[in-house]
């Protein structure tokens, strides 16, 4: 961490990170790598809220963990940070004080502040969560984020094979894209299977209130809903209130089996520790992609293990239908298809590939099916 | 599980068990600061108390198994904080309403501290009565599921106003509240009044906050709490320092924040944040239409901060 | 003089008291505490880049500290400073897109001052609801904070919300020309420059002339400014305005210097910090600026405790809340000490 080290360590990457380029053996960079010890790097993790929210938050510090058993890497963290000015300084300061030269700013509303840091620090590689990364942004940051309607998807079909009501019920945190592709994708799942259910959509309006969330949860299933997932920060609450009402719940996030054992069914997991081929990349001075996006294909993404109470034959399916997803035959967004204000989506054979980021990122509705309006612009 | 499809009946029964549910910590936070401001003293740092409540009562309640001793260690603590306050706020010169927020900022920060590994644990629940298991609907059934300190809290109230108004006890602390000359004629121990009412204060708050996590949303996380300490003073003087009138407002305010969620369930998604803000926005209505501008406190304390 | 150095003197007792607190409070987890205070000088203080971060904490708690300290000396308990920044925020941006074709020399204090008037009128509703009603303004700022937060929420959800930036709702952008960028040679914005030159300004009004006197005589004793035939009502309300301002001015400094938009991160407690930092600095316009830079040292050195130690991000509240308690305690230590009375006594 002193100033000597540093600057020998970024001569000797510069300069070995030239040689193989020169030498044209990139294919044998992980061979290279594996004679030599790994260039020691310190990688900061920055949270914008507790590590230990058993939420959005841990499946980052989950991640962390992982990477930090990585050959040569020293972590950092540091957690509450706001979306404000202040983490522009928090990275400056990963940066200056402890020498960090990947950093993994794991919020949204980071990335403003990371493109302003970024160009300062060309040795540094940020990855950010939000794969909002467009030609033109500077080299050394990264845009990557799995597909999470894909496990939605295979959560929607478990809730299709298990609900006795018909009606099951997702409650979405604030009105982003992301969260309604999470919400088309659990509603495609369980009609595919079940083509007459419902879903209530709920949007809290915060990322984080466990009395919302319970009071939003209550009445949900006081509508008749009887399977639920919370796109919450910290899913905790709904999935524990939901246990109480003795319905089933979806998780999100991290593995929240435990938490009902009678109602879980699975869940959404992230695997962020594939950010670790970012931090692998700086220590080898190999290529990394600016903007990393895939569901099961990409192994970006997870389904928790199943809840007791899923039946053999329905854990058989939804491992297939994973696998359809593995093998890219099985298409999320799909023709036909209409969205629940009778406009026609996509016609009969159309097909949207699973990773068409630009049709993603500009859903604006809710599928047939849905209760409830997106409220952005159409 | 059945459903029975109850329309608009459903959202009313949803706004009645969400009022039950929600105004709990409400009702004993604002119990406590009736007390704690009858004998004269102002205690902001509520918000503090409750949470530090909140997590010790989990902590506890899932270290030993029972919930109801985590609600007897969050009360402890909530009287620990209340002592800190009320001893300090005895020195002269000593700004209690500034002495307040200091506390609500460090019962916060204790609780965050210590709180950290309690995040995942799962703490055993407090028990309820399923008043309501005589009905097929299982939203009737829900609603009806009164928890056991909502019924202390109503019992409370009501056994508080008697107390304050018929016991020696309840006179000394009227008066040290509303005239410390008097006091001081008969004897009354100022000092020491004022200490011990803010500690039974506090006391209360910390169960409240123990409600939260031990009952309803049942968890612990940093973001449990969002200012219902706060809003509970705030009650405590939309109630005119009247224990029973503190139940009806706590349910009041519960309700009102039970709205938004019933209706969005029912399918008026739209404009929730503007039902968020409801319950704050109903308090200030009622709040300017039952206040004169010549009482502008009336029926306050005398000795308390804010009257002078 | 006298009192000045006492004030000076307490209080670095106290900080000095609640670091020795704070101290014992790490070692029981382990954590040695003099490497906690190098840290905690450190990452304050220690380079410029930790004065630059400390300074850059330190910016938006000096107007949202006024907040609280303005009416304090008219004796009133404003606890609404998240409530006006947020609406000096919003109210930013719509003058922002409204005169979006003006010239920046224009524009720039216009939208900054619209900022400041919606966060004065958000707060001077308050100080009405007081004369008019006798609603207690403590009460009714909290509620106006809650309400506040809600209104804005809605607005950049849907209203005024610019579509084209998925990652968060947020509000229209004001025009590239009238955002403001750093101070020359420093990463600090000029949201700093703004909050020291109100707090100087301030301290001039309420200190030198008799506009700041009327206030204090009100703060006082209400009865004696009656009678002295001052015009209550419009020392309130004119107040209530000013403390508005100040925090309204430093959500149109949010807006325009970091965001360039209004966002759910307007939220972020800068408000509520403000009312510490009043009282920290017992109402004194001049003492908030030092205090919020107090303040904003602890609060860019919390990083360092994070990662150097492993201490949980609370333990910078922890330090706050009993830094507080402390200096609020020794507030009963004035006048006490012969040292620093006057010789007449």
């Amino acid at each position: 961490m002193t100033g000597g080290a540093k600057l020998s360590r970024r001569q000797l990457l510069v300069c070995s990170g030239g040689l193989v380029a020169a030498s044209g053996l990139g294919a044998l960079i992980p061979a290279v790598a594996a004679r030599a010890a790994m260039k020691p790097v310190t990688v900061g993790f920055i949270y914008t809220g507790p590590k230990n929210d058993y939420g959005w938050n841990q499946s980052h510090a989950v991640a962390a963990q992982k990477i930090a058993k990585l050959e040569g890497v020293k972590l950092i963290e540091q957690e509450n940070v706001p979306e404000t000015v202040e983490v522009e300084k928090v990275m400056e300061g990963m940066i200056q004080q402890d020498g960090a030269k990947v950093l993994f700013p794991s919020s949204f509303g980071f990335w403003p502040f990371i493109l302003k840091v970024a160009p300062k620090h060309p040795d540094v590689l940020f990855a950010h969560i939000g794969a909002l990364w467009t030609e033109g942004d500077p080299k050394n940051t990264i845009g990557f984020r799995g597909y999470m309607e894909e496990p939605h998807y295979l959560c929607g079909v478990a809730a299709g094979r298990l609900t006795k009501t018909g009606k099951i019920g997702f409650i979405g945190s604030k009105p982003v894209y992301f969260i309604f592709n999470n919400c088309n994708g659990f509603i495609l799942g369980a009609r595919s299977v079940n083509p007459k259910v419902t879903c209530n959509v709920v949007i809290t309006g915060d990322w984080n209130n466990p009395v919302k969330d319970a009071e939003v949860t209550n009445s949900l299933i006081d509508q008749g809903v009887d399977v639920i997932v919370a796109n919450v920060d910290s899913p905790k609450v709904a999935i524990e209130n939901a246990e109480r009402r003795g319905i089933y719940s979806c998780g999100y996030h991290t593995d929240l089996s435990s938490l009902a054992p009678k109602g879980f069914l699975t869940g959404a997991e992230w695997n962020w520790a594939v950010g670790g081929q970012f931090v692998k990349a700086w220590q080898t001075g190999g290529s990394y992609p600016n903007l990393l996006r895939g569901g099961f294909r990409q192994d970006m993404v997870a389904i928790s293990p199943f809840g007791q109470v899923v039946p053999k034959n329905v854990q058989a399916e939804i491992l297939k239908l994973r696998q359809a997803f593995v093998d890219d035959s099985l298409k999320l967004y799909r023709g036909p298809l209409k969205d629940n204000e009778g406009n026609v989506i996509l016609k009969p054979g159309e097909v949207i590939a699973n990773t068409d980021n630009k049709f993603k990122l500009g859903v604006n509705f809710l599928v047939e099916g849905a209760v409830g309006q997106t409220g952005l612009k159409k | 599980m059945q459903s029975v499809d109850l329309g608009w009946w459903g959202v009313l029964i949803a706004v009645l068990g969400g009022a039950i549910r929600v105004s709990t910590p409400y009702l004993f936070v604002s119990l406590g600061e009736t007390i704690t401001e009858t004998c004269g003293r102002v205690n902001l740092g509520l918000e503090g108390i409750l949470v530090l409540g909140a997590m010790s009562g989990y902590a506890t309640a899932w270290a030993t198994g029972s919930p109801w001793l985590g609600v007897l260690v969050a009360g402890m603590a909530g009287a620990g904080l209340g002592l800190i306050h009320g001893g300090l706020c005895n020195l002269p010169r000593v700004n209690d309403i500034a002495m307040g927020i200091a506390l609500f900022l460090f019962g916060t920060g204790l609780a965050f501290y210590l709180g950290k590994p309690y995040t995942i644990a799962v703490a055993p629940r407090l028990p309820h009565l399923a008043l309501g298991a005589w009905s097929r609907a299982p939203q009737v059934r829900s609603a009806l599921e009164i928890n056991g300190l909502f019924l202390v809290g109503v019992v409370l109230a009501p056994a508080l106003a008697w107390a304050l108004r018929q016991t020696r006890v309840g006179l000394i602390l009227r008066t040290v509240g509303d005239n410390a000359d008097a006091a001081r004629t008969f004897g009354f121990p100022i000092e020491r009044t004022r200490v011990v009412g803010t500690m039974v204060g506090g006391f209360l708050a910390g169960v409240g906050g123990s409600f939260l996590s031990l009952y309803y949303p049942g968890t612990w996380n940093e973001g449990l709490s969002s200012g219902q300490g706060l809003m509970a003073v705030t009650l405590v003087i939309f109630a005119r320092w009247k224990p029973v009138a503190c139940c009806y407002t706590a349910l009041l305010f519960g309700a009102a924040t039970a709205l938004g969620p019933a209706l969005q369930s029912i399918g008026i998604t739209t404009n929730y944040y503007l039902y968020g803000a409801a319950p704050y926005g109903l308090t200030l209505a009622l709040l300017i239409w039952s206040s004169r501008p010549q009482h502008t406190l009336a029926g306050a304390p005398q000795e308390l901060t804010i009257s002078k | 003089m006298r009192s000045a150095a006492e004030a000076a003197v307490l209080s670095t007792a106290a900080l000095l008291l609640s670091l020795l607190v704070f101290g014992g409070f790490v070692a029981l987890r382990g954590v040695n505490p003099l490497e906690v205070f190098r840290a905690l000088l450190f990452g304050a203080f220690g380079n410029w880049f930790a004065v630059q971060f400390t300074l850059t904490q330190a910016a938006p708690l000096m107007l949202t500290g006024l907040c609280t300290a303005i009416p304090a000396r008219a004796g009133m308990l404003v606890i609404g400073g998240e409530g006006a920044l947020v609406t000096g925020g919003v109210v930013t941006v719509l003058a922002g897109v409204l005169l979006a074709g003006a010239p920046p020399l224009l524009g720039i204090p216009a939208i900054a001052l619209a900022g400041a008037a919606g966060g004065a009128a958000w707060i001077a509703v308050a100080g009405a609801l007081r004369q008019w009603r006798g609603v207690n303004e403590t009460i009714s700022t909290l509620l106006l904070n809650y309400i506040a937060i809600a209104l804005m929420n809605h607005l950049v959800s849907g209203p005024i919300r610019d579509f084209a930036q998925v990652l968060k709702p947020a509000s229209w952008s004001i025009p590239e020309g009238f955002r403001l960028g750093d101070m020359p040679g420093t990463s600090v914005h000029w949201g700093l420059a703004v909050g020291m030159m109100v707090c100087v300004l301030t301290w001039i009004l309420l200190r030198k002339t008799t506009f700041g006197f009327a206030i204090d005589v009100l703060g006082g004793n209400l009865r004696a400014a009656q009678l002295a035939g001052l015009p209550v009502t419009r020392l309130v309300l004119l107040t209530t305005a000013m403390a508005g301002a100040a925090a309204g001015l430093a959500g149109a400094m949010e807006v325009m210097a970091v965001h360039g938009f209004a966002s759910a991160s307007l939220a972020v407690g800068f408000g509520y910090t403000g009312i510490l930092v009043a009282f920290l600095a017992r109402q004194n316009p001049l003492a908030v600026l030092f205090v919020s830079v107090v303040l904003g040292g602890i609060s860019a050195s919390g990083g360092l405790l994070q990662r150097r130690f492993g201490l949980p991000d609370a333990a910078t509240l922890v330090l706050r809340g009993i830094l507080f308690i402390i200096v609020l305690a020794s507030s009963t230590l004035y006048g006490r000490f012969r040292l620093f009375q006057d010789r007449e006594r």
